[in-house]
């Protein structure tokens, strides 16, 4: 699983930090590292492009992964310039940010967009496969997710819009629907399209969603 | 008109429906000279729903304007802005106005329009919404609660014997008519024997078929349209024919082709009825029906 990033554009984090003149920097080791949006490397040039636009960097870290419980011993170790700052600039995706937003009080501003949850095909290229609906229905169609990979969450089949097996949206973006009735042909199984799919529930876990593990 | 829709289509004639796109603001002028236009002409009128997700007076503004001015209106019904709650309620309104005819499709993606940033709903499925209606008919709604008045309602779905590839589109055409799609309405078409085969096919199902015919205005149109729209394909030959009619030919050609086609289909009995769309031109359909001899 990767969070799937995408930085902001530059003037809306300027704005974001009005007013706010000393940052600190906090990267992700993993999915912003993979997908370089808060790596390193990506971490020490939003330090430039602050320092040229006159803003004071007191510190910057790359936690290895700044969604699980170490961020907390990461940012304790890293105090000082956190003090140091009035606020904290988070270049992971939003599961960090919120981590990193449960243990400072100072402002946390998100430097990132966070896409989707996605995997990666080929290197470079991510797609989202899975929206959290909270009843899975891949059983049904070949291993292909109708909620994501169908542009209208469809699940009972495709819309008029499939052009050559392509999506009505995107002439690059392939048809979910032609994909699954294709799989679910060669697996001998289309007796699954053919049965009637009910009108999903949407409130399996209402938001905010909350589960316990007992 | 005298007969409903659904009398029209049980009465084994060559049915005739057409569409009417209201206007996008507040004038309602030339939808209602539309209206009166068609109104004694054909059996039935679609009042397009966000037609290509653009935003416009609803659909059931237009069906209501049909009824005021005596005409059998269709009311298209997509999935696309309305959640289940909304599209049951809308439902009960048409109905207690005198509304008889639904016509469900998904509905257009949400970027094809001009709203592109607006939130798609697709809380129901153009299948799910056919048994929506026929479970409003049993008298509760969705939340199996009792309604006090249920509805009645002649439905009708969407089918495109053009598409590519074809399997898919009809396992979802089989799963509509289960789930009790009465009439079908295709996508336009334009090679009959192809259609023809379509209907060979589709004639073992107790539904009814019109015909999709959309008027063709120019050769650019007609091959934009093959290009660029899922599901349609003017064959070349028709093409040639409306590169090859004089200047300000053009359209009477469309015309004539419109005609010729909705004839072939009739005296072939090919299928059930003709569904004209003349997008933005409806004022030539009656021209299209005398094309045709109707
Ligand atoms: S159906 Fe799709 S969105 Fe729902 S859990 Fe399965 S993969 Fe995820
Ligand atoms: S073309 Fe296919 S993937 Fe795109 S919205 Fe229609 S059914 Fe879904």
């Amino acid at each position: 699983m990767k969070s799937i990033t995408r930085q902001k554009p530059f003037d809306e984090i300027k704005e974001e930090l009005e007013g706010l003149d000393r940052i600190y920097i906090i990267g992700c080791g993993t999915c912003a590292t993979m997908t370089r949006t808060g790596g390193r490397e990506e971490v020490l040039d939003m330090k430039d492009h602050l320092q040229e636009v006159g803003k004071m960097v007191t510190g910057w870290t790359v936690i290895p992964t700044a969604c699980d419980e170490m961020t907390e011993v990461a940012l304790r170790e890293n105090n000082g310039a956190i003090q140091n700052a009035n606020c904290i600039l988070v270049m992971s995706c939003a599961l960090g940010v919120h981590k990193v937003n449960s243990y400072i009080d100072k402002p946390v501003i998100p430097a990132l967009d966070t896409l989707f949850i996605g995997i990666e095909d080929e290197p470079g290229n991510f797609h989202e496969v899975c929206a959290q609906c909270g009843q899975c229905v891949l059983g049904q169609t070949a291993g292909i997710c109708p909620l994501t990979a169908c542009h209208k969450g469809l699940l009972n089949g495709p819309c008029g819009g499939t052009n050559n097996g392509k999506c009505e949206v995107d002439k690059e973006k392939d048809c979910a629907w032609t994909l699954i009735y294709q799989r679910l042909e060669a697996q001998g199984r289309l007796n699954l399209m053919r049965k009637y799919q009910p009108i999903k529930n949407y409130q399996v876990v209402p938001r905010p969603r909350v589960t316990k593990i007992v | 008109m005298a007969t409903s829709f659904r009398d029209a289509l049980n009465s084994g004639k060559f049915v005739i429906t057409s569409e009417i796109g209201p206007p996008k603001g507040t004038n309602l002028e030339k939808m209602y000279h539309h209206i009166d236009l068609l109104k004694d002409k054909v059996d039935a009128m679609n009042v397009t729903d966000h037609q290509s997700s653009v935003m416009r007076f609803p659909s059931i503004g237009g069906c209501l304007a049909i009824k005021e001015h005596g005409g059998e209106p269709i009311l298209q019904m997509t999935c696309r802005d309305r959640n289940r709650l909304a599209l049951q309620a809308e439902l009960l309104l048409a109905y207690t106005r005198g509304i008889r005819n639904v016509l469900c499709l998904t509905g257009d993606a949400v970027p094809v329009g001009d709203h592109k940033e607006a939130k798609g709903v697709f809380d129901l499925d153009s299948v799910q919404l056919l048994r929506t209606i026929r479970q409003l008919e049993s008298g509760k709604d969705l939340g199996e609660n009792d309604l006090d008045g249920a509805v009645e309602f002649c439905a009708g779905a969407i089918v495109t014997p053009e598409a590519t590839p074809i399997a898919p589109q009809l396992v979802k055409f089989e799963k509509k008519i289960e789930a009790g799609a009465e009439f079908f309405q295709t996508q336009a078409i334009y090679d009959l024997d192809n259609f023809g085969k379509f209907m060979q096919y589709a004639r073992q199902f107790p539904v009814k078929v019109l015909a999709g015919i959309v008027l063709l205005v120019s050769a650019r149109m007609a091959k934009y349209m093959t290009e660029n729209v899922p599901g349609i394909f003017v064959p070349q030959n028709l093409i040639d024919e409306l590169v090859a009619a004089p200047k300000g030919e053009v359209l009477n050609k469309g015309i004539e082709i419109a005609g010729r086609m909705i004839a072939a289909l009739k005296n072939d009995s090919t299928c059930d009825g003709v569904h004209v769309m003349a997008i933005g031109r409806e004022e030539v359909v009656p021209d299209i029906l005398a094309a045709a001899g109707l």
